[in-house]
């Protein structure tokens, strides 16, 4: 009797131990030291900002290395007047489609449809409704109105300006173009 | 149904509240009959179906506007109605504005300034493509009356009686062998009491001979007592072995997020790419975990779940709170639909972390080798709350790069590479070892 008593015993231990280890909690290091950055994280929390973390926007008035600045504002004008004037700095040998493809499924094709339709997966589970087909007659798309409404988002759409960069972004015109042209052959 | 409508269109919903409820269908029907025979010119061309309307306002109106709720432009739940109550406007005139608003405010009409002014000047784009009979399917749908709500999550109740019995089925099971052990365990008792009564009433002496007793015998016997040391050794080596493995090593590592964010309706379900919220795994060494502008993508318009993305575990209402909780941080006002410019941080809680001693670049894996993204990081389409798939230790990094054959073909940053060193070893496919992927210093520096 005593000996079942003390297997009873080990055997409750065991399983509180077990049950002791917590998935929510991270686990141990052997040298934290080593483990742990000297230097600043990315989104490391840090008192040595104003803020308390590491990001930071860039100071105003300056621009970041390998950026231009885009000077056409985010108003109705400005989106009229991109779509009048601006034009892509890409020439026809600098337009690769095939990654202006890649990065449309990534980030257009989800609501306006891999094709351009306005038929993308959000818009057939009815998450997000009324994306409009690129060859819709009422908007007319040009690659000026593309890529203000890439840079700034129109209506219900956001901004994509820190997903793409600027390059991204005309590739990424250049690509919405052809699927313009496609629909409405 | 048509009918119905067209009281209800030209008679304000007053008129409908006083109505007798009783007889309720039959005045309707007998109102509209009248207005129909007293109007039935002018009212032909109002006709229309809030089926095709439905589907035509999803595909041109839904961008900006839903029928109860301000978004970038005004709700439109009977427009019609109170534009001509309120304003005196008619069928032309909303007929005008849809097809080119910027004409209607440029002719200097009040109330479109107005309206203009009122959304923060975001035209509304023009639609000259809609015709009569299209604008009047449009209104007609605007003209329903707001559905009665369904009844939800049937499909997410089957699922959970369904779970909850197969959970209850196993622990029955579980109960009944319990119960079952404890009867052999009392009637092996219960027989052993039994034989010895037996013996004592047949005179059978069973009093045990009292010999050495057991651990003595053990201690005298050296060699018995060799092998037990020796078995104890390895055995107490080979649990202290695996403790100080699994040391620092976060497989499976499942923390506690601020807002809960489900991998598996946003991955998963709606089948968004890794790389849309994740977008600097492309260009950058971290994947970066998304600013809140990214999620506001789509939350600026999906502001609560579909009743059947509310699963048992987890209710519509708990989904919703965690809309509410984005909403705080960005600092969205979701009634006025604009921001308000006071936000807070999300503190999302750190899941893959590797030492820094060791140097890993995502983008070098996800756009120069194109690796999947579930390679490391597993089945996080499938993950409700997120975890640490890979144990992420240097054994299990090496193994990959041995076993991996690095896709050359078409990839410009390896060409010149992958032809001298598939001279040097005479293969035609090179593993990532064989391209250094073993050497200390590329990740050790």
């Amino acid at each position: 009797m005593k000996g079942l008593f003390k297997i009873v015993v080990i055997a409750l231990v065991l399983v509180v131990v077990v049950s002791c280890k917590k998935d929510t909690k991270p686990n141990y290091q052997f040298m934290p030291n080593m483990y742990e950055p000297v230097s600043y994280e990315t989104y490391m929390e840090s008192d040595a900002f104003r803020s308390g973390w590491e990001a930071q926007l860039p100071a105003e008035g300056t621009v970041p290395r390998g950026f231009t600045p885009f000077d056409i504002a985010n108003t109705t004008e400005g989106y009229n007047f991109a779509k009048d004037s601006l034009s892509s700095p890409l020439d026809s040998t600098k337009v690769d489609l095939a990654r202006g493809k890649e990065l449309y499924d990534i980030y257009c094709g989800i609501c306006h449809g891999n094709k351009g339709d306005g038929q993308g997966t959000l818009v057939k589970r009815e998450k997000i409704l009324g994306i409009p087909s690129y060859d819709d007659v009422g908007r007319a798309i040009t690659a000026g109105s593309i890529y203000h409404t890439i840079y700034y988002g129109k209506n219900a759409m956001g901004s994509y300006a820190n997903q793409l960069n600027e390059e991204e972004r005309w590739q990424v015109t250049a690509y919405v173009l052809d699927l313009k042209a496609k629909l409405e052959k | 149904m048509k009918k119905s409508y067209q009281s209800l269109e030209v008679n304000s919903t007053n008129n409908m509240k006083q109505v007798n409820h009783r007889k309720l269908g039959k005045n309707i029907l007998r109102l509209s009959l009248i207005i129909l025979l007293a109007f039935s010119t002018s009212l032909s061309a109002q006709e229309g179906d809030p089926a095709k309307g439905k589907s035509l306002f999803n595909a041109n109106c839904a961008a900006c506007h839903k029928l109860d709720k301000k978004m970038t432009g005004p709700a439109l739940r009977k427009v019609e109605q109170r534009l001509s109550d309120e304003q005196g406007l008619d069928r032309e005139w909303i007929a005008a504005w849809i097809r080119n608003s910027a004409a209607v405010i440029k002719s200097g009409d009040a109330y479109a300034s107005k309206i203009y002014d009122e959304y923060g000047g975001a035209a509304m784009t023009a639609m000259p493509q809609l015709t009569d009979e299209d604008i009047s399917h449009i209104l007609a749908y605007t003209a329903e009356d707001v559905p009665e709500p369904v009844v939800a999550q049937v499909t997410g109740g089957q699922d959970g009686s369904g779970n909850q019995e197969g959970g209850i089925s196993n622990k029955m099971i579980l109960g009944a062998l319990a119960v079952l052990f404890a009867l052999l365990a009392m009637a092996l008792v219960l027989v052993r009491q039994t034989l010895n009564r037996f013996a004592e009433a047949k005179g059978v002496d069973i009093s045990e001979t009292k010999g050495t007793p057991i651990w003595k015998a053990f201690v005298q016997n050296q060699f018995l007592v060799l092998v037990t040391a020796i078995f104890l050794l390895l055995a107490s080596g080979y649990f202290v072995y695996g403790y100080l493995m699994q040391v620092g090593v976060d497989q499976g590592y499942q923390p506690v997020q601020p807002i809960h964010y489900s991998h598996k309706i946003h991955a998963g379900d709606n089948g968004i790419d890794c790389k849309y919220c994740h977008s600097s795994a492309r260009v950058s060494k971290t994947s970066g975990i998304p600013s809140l502008n990214v999620c506001m993508n789509c939350h600026k318009s999906i502001y609560e779940v579909a009743p059947e993305t509310a699963t048992a575990e987890y209710s519509k209402e708990f989904y919703d709170g965690e809309i509410k909780k984005l909403y705080a941080a960005v600092g969205w006002d979701d009634a006025e639909q604009k921001y308000t410019g006071e936000t807070q941080p999300v503190k999302w809680v750190r899941i893959h972390n590797l030492p820094d001693f060791a140097y890993f670049n995502h983008s070098q894996h996800v756009s120069v080798a194109g690796i999947e993204c579930q390679t490391c990081h597993g089945p996080v389409e499938e993950m409700e709350i997120m975890y640490q798939h890979a144990p992420l230790t240097m054994g299990w990094c090496i193994n990959c790069h041995r076993e991996t054959n690095v896709n050359v073909k078409d990839n410009a940053y390896y060409e010149k590479i992958h032809a001298e060193l598939s001279k040097k070893y005479g293969v035609d496919q090179l593993t990532a070892a064989q391209m250094g992927g073993l050497e200390c210093g590329k990740c050790h520096y």
